[in-house]
């Protein structure tokens, strides 16, 4: 079945003209149309400009030309990355009819590489969330079990590719938006370091934390993948002018010597015990393929969730000033100037996105700022340097992703319950570091996130140990029990 | 003397006439259809991200070097927050803390005296867009070409003791800027944009009264009358056993006072913080030294240059030296002619004349410093009379003609013929017996009336002094 095939495995028979780019995105649109109404991944489907797409590369390949990297293979985009005519939504009713007049630079470089977008996934409304539910459209499911949530906020891109609807999808990962829900839906998600991926065309969320990157199903598609979106950006000048680096070519030179940090601090109390449980045994495979692991402490790990509320909602509330009903998206009618920008708020924002709003404009405000506000830079520049530190010694940092297996949606309703879901993702992007979550077994059959941290632009490191493991593992076979069910034959 | 002392600081708003705005490439030309010049970061549109135009720094950087300011290695960017429909992210990028430039002073001449004035910072930040309000369509409409367009904003001390020292510290501040050339100042234009703090103390007194902001001067005069005006108000206001509030007043030119418009209590909580979206300017110290060195000999210097090397009265050096564009005239005048007293005086005469009557700078008139030479040697030869060059001039500063085509073509040379102006003469005493019979009855100022007869029959061509000569010779 197409729809399966990695990336990888698609480019080589492509390659090989076993199948076309049109067969292949007509499968993966009709795994769309066969399991999106229980998954719930997407938010648009733009099918006929995928099918032009791929008929497009497919007549490339046929005059002989050389193709670009990605040419002819499916995938989809968070429904926050800008994308020319097409509805970008932020699955937010303020930004429900917003058609963005041009292409955020990774769709720019995703369409030059050949890639055929089958359409903008669900997210928490304005990637604040960790479970789609705060999405002002709808839930998105988990694929594993429907009942459940796929994580967020890219909740959308990461069970999309879970269920095999696209090969890769990307997502964007301000506190572990990418990562919480790779490790729920047990894919591979790649947050990469600050500056790495342009931010220009990712609609903000806070933009000293907001880093794009991949989901897919093994890891040496999520090298390829970052091979075609990563690099500098005069548009972006946040993104750091590295020269680009080919992520495939260490795959495979394995961890033998490769020092593993484990802080104690990411084992604690408030993990799950089977989650704790799948992560050491991992780390167990890792040793036995010869690296070295030493527990470590990241002292500073206690206060990553508190400065996240302070710094991420204080550059959010200035962020999504913006929408204020004058020039597109929502507007309410009004009388006057005020109230028009009081309803079309109070109405276009779902109400987590009005908490944070409030909790960034406190913050902010003359007389607390230096309280709140300043007090927790300094604390960011704390949690670094224990990154900084750590990173002396060792290569990489291994933890649990989530601190659990995916919940049930509905059963969390208080916010800071939530928002504990990303104790072991927030303090990275608080650092700008890589990371990336991998599967690393299987608890009640719902996939457990093992997360690797490396250094700043040291996502090969990240890459080399993921593949190392995964080799091993063989858990990228795994299928969730979606599979098959109901969805039509192809051969 | 009075009760009370005037305390005034002024800040004032540059536009910088830098070819693209300061986070986009979009052009900052003026006068183009609403919303042309736009793109998504000028628009503010969701996923857009600024990236900082170099030159503007550079300019900044301009300004703070001829405000003699001290040029931090490291500046950054904050984020402004408040909503206004012309502000299309609801939020401008300024600096808060860390500007491009600090601590510098400016001076200027009144009445006679060097007043020195601190220049707090020298900030950049973008303008905002521009609103139609429209009585009868009852909706507003919004033109985003000037969002962008770069600012910097300069702000001096509480140094200013009346509105008549706000007027000259502006003249000359627009004056320095003008020399830089990083804009072209005009108030009227809206590219030099003046608000004011004012207070009054007992005279004397050592702590600041309390102060309220004026907004909306837009000219130089305005500025000083809504000043006076104002300074007026808090006495009354005093004198009256009342407080003077702290809040924010608008001049209303029309009606000549100033009103409230918000108070401090209603003020704006801008929540300042630094914009995640610029990475912070580091400025070598070796590129300030290149735009020192690419800075124009400043008003200062020129004006005692044009004293001493000139020999100009201070007065003259003063006028001529607070525009650029007059300054580089009267030097490339001088080239050709060298009487710099002769060109001083005609630039301060009838060419100033002509200039503030306009509202217009010298460069942009036909008049060309070749043109002014070939006048002033026309006249010193006695090709044409004094007043036949001012016939001459106002031809020249129309139509762009050379003089000597102009006196050609008008038949303007002045008559140095003995036997013509005697002729003239000879016909001037036989019309006028009662003049001519007051002038030998001693009546000096009778002489004067014939000479002007003279000249009228010679349509202003006849030489005076030789006319004045035979004259007087005939009537002995």
């Amino acid at each position: 079945m197409l729809e399966e095939f990695t990336l990888a495995e698609a480019l080589k028979r492509l390659g090989k003209r076993e199948i076309s780019a049109l067969e292949l995105t007509e499968a993966a649109l009709r795994r769309i149309e066969a399991v999106d109404e229980s998954v719930k991944a997407f938010v648009t489907v733009t099918s006929d400009e995928a099918l032009a797409a791929a008929t497009l590369m497919d007549a490339k390949r046929l005059s002989g030309e050389e193709m670009p990297p990605l040419a002819g293979i499916p995938m989809a985009l968070k429904d926050n990355l800008c994308t020319k005519g097409v509805l970008t939504t932020c699955s937010s009713k303020i930004l429900a009819n917003f058609k963005p007049p041009y292409d955020a630079t990774v769709v720019e470089l995703l369409r030059a590489a050949g890639a055929v977008m089958l359409g903008k996934t669900n997210l928490d409304e304005f990637a604040m969330g960790s479970s789609t539910e705060n999405s002002a459209l709808f839930t998105t499911r988990n694929p594993w079990d429907l009942e459940r949530v796929p994580g967020g906020s890219s909740g959308g891109s990461a069970a999309a590719v879970a269920a095999d609807e696209v090969c890769f999808a990307l997502g964007s990962d301000t506190g572990g938006s990418i990562r919480q829900p790779a490790a729920f839906c047990g894919v591979v998600g790649l947050k990469p370091t600050y500056g790495r991926v342009s931010r220009y065309g990712l609609i903000a969320f806070a933009s000293s934390l907001d880093q794009i990157g991949p989901f897919t199903k093994d890891i040496s598609d999520c090298a390829v993948v970052m091979n075609a979106i990563a690099g500098y950006d005069s548009r972006d000048t946040t993104s750091v002018p590295l020269a680009s680096q080919d992520y495939t070519a260490q795959l495979s030179d394995g961890v033998k010597g490769l020092k593993i940090g484990v802080p104690k601090e990411y084992f604690a109390e408030g993990i799950d015990p089977d989650v704790r449980h799948a992560v050491q045994k991992a780390l167990a495979v890792l040793v036995s393929l010869g690296a070295e692991a030493e527990e470590i402490s990241l002292p500073h790990t206690d206060f990553g969730i508190p400065v996240y509320y302070l710094i991420a909602p204080a550059e959010a509330s200035s962020n999504l000033a913006r929408y204020d009903g004058v020039q597109y998206g929502y507007r309410a009618e009004a009388d006057n100037l005020l109230e028009m920008y009081k309803k079309t708020r109070s109405r276009g924002f779902g109400s987590e996105v009005k908490r944070r709003i409030m909790l960034g404009t406190y913050a902010l405000s003359s007389g607390y700022y230096d309280a709140y506000y300043l007090k927790a830079l300094k604390v960011r520049t704390l949690i670094k340097q224990d990154f900084d530190e750590a990173f002396e010694k060792f290569d990489l940092i291994l933890t649990p992703t989530t601190p659990s297996t995916a919940f049930k949606a509905g059963t969390v309703e208080d916010p800071l319950t939530m928002y504990l879901n990303d104790i072991c993702t927030i303090p990275v992007n608080l650092a700008g570091l890589p990371a990336l979550s991998m599967p690393c077994g299987f608890v009640n059959n719902l996939p457990v996130g093992l997360q690797l941290i490396g250094k700043p632009f040291a996502e090969a490191t990240i890459l080399r140990a993921a593949y190392a493991y995964e080799q091993h593992s063989g858990l990228a076979k795994k299928k969730p029990s979606l599979c098959g069910k109901g969805v039509p034959q192809d051969e | 003397m009075s009760k009370y002392e005037t305390v005034i600081g002024l800040e004032v708003h540059v536009e910088l006439a830098t070819a693209t705005k300061i986070f986009c490439s979009c052009p900052t030309e003026f006068g183009k259809e609403p919303n042309t010049h736009v793109c998504p970061v000028c628009l503010g549109l969701p996923g857009s991200l600024p990236v900082l135009n170099k030159r503007v720094v550079e300019f900044a950087i301009k300004a703070g070097l001829a405000l003699n300011c001290e040029i931090p290695r490291f500046a950054k960017f904050d984020r402004k927050n408040y909503f206004y429909p012309d502000l299309p992210k609801a939020y401008q990028i300024s600096q808060y803390d860390l500007p491009i430039a600090l601590n510098g002073y400016l001076e200027f001449e009144l009445n006679g005296e060097t007043k020195r004035v601190g220049i707090t910072r020298v900030h950049l930040e973008e303008d905002a867009g521009k609103l139609v309000h429209s009585e009868f369509a009852g909706y507003s409409l919004a033109d985003y070409n000037r969002t962008g367009v770069p600012l910097i904003e300069i702000v001096s001390e509480p140094d200013l003791r009346s509105p008549e020292e706000a007027k000259a510290y502006l003249e000359k501040l627009k004056s320095v800027i003008q020399y830089t050339g990083i804009s072209d100042v005009k108030m009227e234009e809206g590219s030099l944009r003046c608000d004011a703090n004012v207070s009054i103390m007992p005279a004397g007194s050592k702590e600041f009264g309390t102060r309220s902001e004026i907004k909306n001067m837009n000219s130089f005069k305005a500025v000083q009358r809504g000043l006076a005006y104002e300074v007026e108000r808090q006495k009354e206001v005093l004198e009256a056993g009342g407080i003077v509030v702290q809040e924010t007043r608008r001049w209303d030119e029309h009606k000549g006072i100033t009103y409230a418009m918000r108070s401090k209590e209603e003020a704006h909580d801008y929540r300042y913080f630094p914009d995640p979206d610029l990475v912070p300017v580091m400025v070598e110290p070796v590129w300030v030294e290149e735009i020192r060195q690419s800075l124009p000999e400043m008003p200062d210097a020129r004006r005692k240059r044009y004293i001493s090397e000139w020999g100009l009265s201070e007065y003259d050096a003063e006028v001529i030296t607070a525009s650029k564009a007059m300054a580089d005239f009267f030097e490339a005048t001088l080239e050709e002619y060298h009487d710099a007293k002769a060109v001083a005086n005609s630039l301060m005469g009838e060419i100033l004349k002509h200039l503030n009557a306009q509202g217009i700078e010298i460069h942009e008139t036909k008049l060309t410093p070749l043109h002014l030479a070939e006048l002033l040697k026309l006249q010193a030869e006695g090709t044409i009379s004094g007043k036949i060059a001012k016939t001459v001039f106002e031809e020249m500063f129309v139509s762009g003609k050379k003089p000597a085509e102009i006196v050609k073509e008008q038949g303007l040379v002045q008559i140095s013929d003995e036997d013509a102006i005697a002729a003239i003469v000879a016909q001037v005493i036989a019309d006028n017996p009662k003049s001519v019979e007051d002038f030998k009855a001693g009546t000096e100022k009778a002489i004067g009336f014939l000479v002007g007869q003279v000249m009228k029959i010679s349509k202003g061509r006849a030489n005076p002094e030789m006319a004045n000569r035979l004259l007087r010779e005939k009537l002995q």
